[in-house]
């Protein structure tokens, strides 16, 4: 019996891009509730509003009607709790990989009164989170020095540094190659075992959300909505050999005819 | 003092089982007030060189310095402070942090230099974002901004901290023909009305041809130098 209010929760949200009479409608009667420290994958046919899920969220974008709430606060403006990371460069070319990691705490409140003051403290936080995902030893390296993986490693270290209670990975790995991207699920579903923030994960790789969620959401095609929600019951932590197993492919499969068939509806 | 930058005789190799040089015998010399395009094919050397120059990157050989002073003996401490003061960067990416305003973006560059108090560095930041034609961006997020936009907001963060130097990788690279014009009247004023000095990487023909002064690189090398030449 849980009556608890979900952390994340969308209700009947729509968006047009645009304004009124020649925008785009990208989402619609968007229903969606994430529970603390859930790890949620969102997946669907392209341009079906995943990103603008993520704006919605995240506060980058206002919902046209409907309410999106998270931590049971209505969003209403970028929220401050959130680390991101996505497949677009984001790490400052002029910042040393250590710098940009620290970067959250020089500009977000609360940080940022004490960061001056506290910053020997936040170094050696930053140093043992790059170390975490394989990065000692890279601290005073530029981004444009690190590989693609690598890089992506230093932006959850970054969007991690803080703390927040929610990150929001937009394909954060489409970029990468298979193996690089493979090895990146083991380190991001380290980094969740041991700290379980919220997560909300768009991917376009369906075995990336079964490794990794709790929970896939299905959206329509544009207009999107969640139209299939799937609980992934695999025990934790999951392996790559573990995604060749019989179960671990059903879901895949099941997830991959339920957008086959959205793409159908559209 | 009439030379902002000076490299003489820079190299840049890769080190490795194979080494990879990335530029070689750089001899380049910039005074205030120069603009200067450079180009070259894909894979010549020019993102090395802008790395080089705005002292991102260290030569293996050879020396840079800037405004008199020998980039060897500086620490990266002392890099990353010059830079902070006397640099700017634009990409061919915004790199605007997307849950700032353009505001609040222009201000983490401020704030970090600490040269003003938070009420100067704010009407700095608006005057900056007006300059630019850009008021009404002060307040918006970089989601809700166009293409160009983006860009002049960049390049705004880049003259936050009023460098005496502008470093530009590729920064029309995402624009289209207007855009690209605008960004290149920008760089034009802030040579000729606030003597400041742009070096600028491009595939842009018609927007190089602009610059007073050509670069061209080939294989790592300085093929032409139109102040030299
Ligand atoms: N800033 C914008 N202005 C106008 N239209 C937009 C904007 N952003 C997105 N759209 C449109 O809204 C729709 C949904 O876009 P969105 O980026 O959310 O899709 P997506 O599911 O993330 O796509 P993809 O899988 O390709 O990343 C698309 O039709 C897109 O063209
Ligand atoms: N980290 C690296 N490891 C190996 N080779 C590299 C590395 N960085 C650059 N190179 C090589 O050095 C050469 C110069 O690269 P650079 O990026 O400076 O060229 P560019 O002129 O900027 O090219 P483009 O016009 O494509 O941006 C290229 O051959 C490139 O492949
Ligand atoms: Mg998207
Ligand atoms: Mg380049």
């Amino acid at each position: 019996m849980r009556a608890e209010t979900p952390f994340v929760a969308l209700d009947r949200v729509s968006l047009t891009y645009g304004g009124e009479g020649g925008g785009t409608l990208a989402v619609e009667g968007l229903d969606l509730a994430i529970s603390r420290g859930e790890f949620a994958a969102v997946v669907g046919p392209s341009g079906c509003g995943k990103s603008t899920l993520m704006k919605l969220v995240t506060g980058l974008a206002p919902a046209s009607a409907g309410s999106v709430a998270v931590g049971g606060q209505r969003v209403a403006g970028p929220l401050k709790i959130v680390g991101m990371a996505f497949q677009n460069p984001t790490l400052l070319p002029w910042r040393t990989t250590l710098d940009n990691v620290l970067l959250p705490l020089e500009i977000v409140e609360p940080h940022r009164a004490a960061f001056r003051r506290e910053r020997a403290r936040h170094v050696e936080r930053a140093r043992a989170l790059l170390a975490t995902v394989g990065l000692a030893g890279f601290e005073g390296k530029y981004p444009w020095q690190l590989s693609g993986g690598m890089q992506q490693r230093a932006s959850l270290c970054r969007a991690l540094i803080h703390e927040p209670e929610l990150l929001m990975l937009d394909e954060p790995f489409a970029a990468l190659d298979a193996f690089t991207r493979e090895e990146l699920w083991g380190v991001l579903q380290d980094l969740w075992l041991v700290r379980r923030f919220t997560c909300i994960l768009v991917t376009h790789d369906l075995r990336e959300a079964v490794y990794l969620a709790d929970t896939v959401h299905v959206m329509s095609a544009r207009p999107g909505r969640i139209i299939a929600t799937r609980a992934i019951d695999l025990p934790r932590p999951r392996t790559l050999e573990g995604s060749f197993e019989p179960h671990f492919v059903d879901l895949v499969h099941g997830l991959r005819d339920r957008i086959a068939a959205a793409r159908a509806e559209a | 003092m009439s030379t902002i930058l000076r490299a003489e005789g820079v190299t840049r190799v890769l080190p490795g089982p194979q080494p990879v040089t990335l530029v070689r015998d750089i001899d380049f010399a910039l005074s205030p007030g120069e603009f200067v395009a450079v180009t070259g094919p894909s894979g010549s050397g020019k993102s090395s060189l802008l790395y080089l120059l705005g002292l991102l990157d260290r030569p293996t050989e050879g020396r840079i310095s800037i405004e008199g002073r020998d980039t060897a003996a500086m620490s990266e401490n002392e890099l990353a402070a010059t830079r902070l003061a006397r640099l700017g960067f634009v990409f061919q990416f915004h790199f605007l942090l997307p849950e700032f305003t353009t505001l609040d973006n222009l201000l983490i560059p401020m704030r970090r230099l600490g040269r003003w108090d938070e009420a100067e560095r704010e009407d700095r930041a608006r005057a900056l974002l007006a300059s630019l034609g850009m008021d009404e961006a002060a307040g918006k997020l970089p989601e809700q901004l166009s293409g160009g936009m983006r860009q002049r907001a960049a390049i705004a963060r880049a003259l936050a901290n009023d460098p005496a130097l502008l470093l530009a990788d590729e920064p029309t690279g995402n624009l289209d023909t207007r855009n690209a014009r605008t960004v290149f009247d920008i760089f034009e004023r802030l040579v000729a009305d606030e003597h400041r000095s742009v070096i600028v990487v491009t595939h842009d023909q018609e927007q190089a041809a602009r610059a007073p002064r050509q670069v061209r690189l080939v294989d790592g090398r300085i093929v032409h130098d139109s102040a030299r030449d």
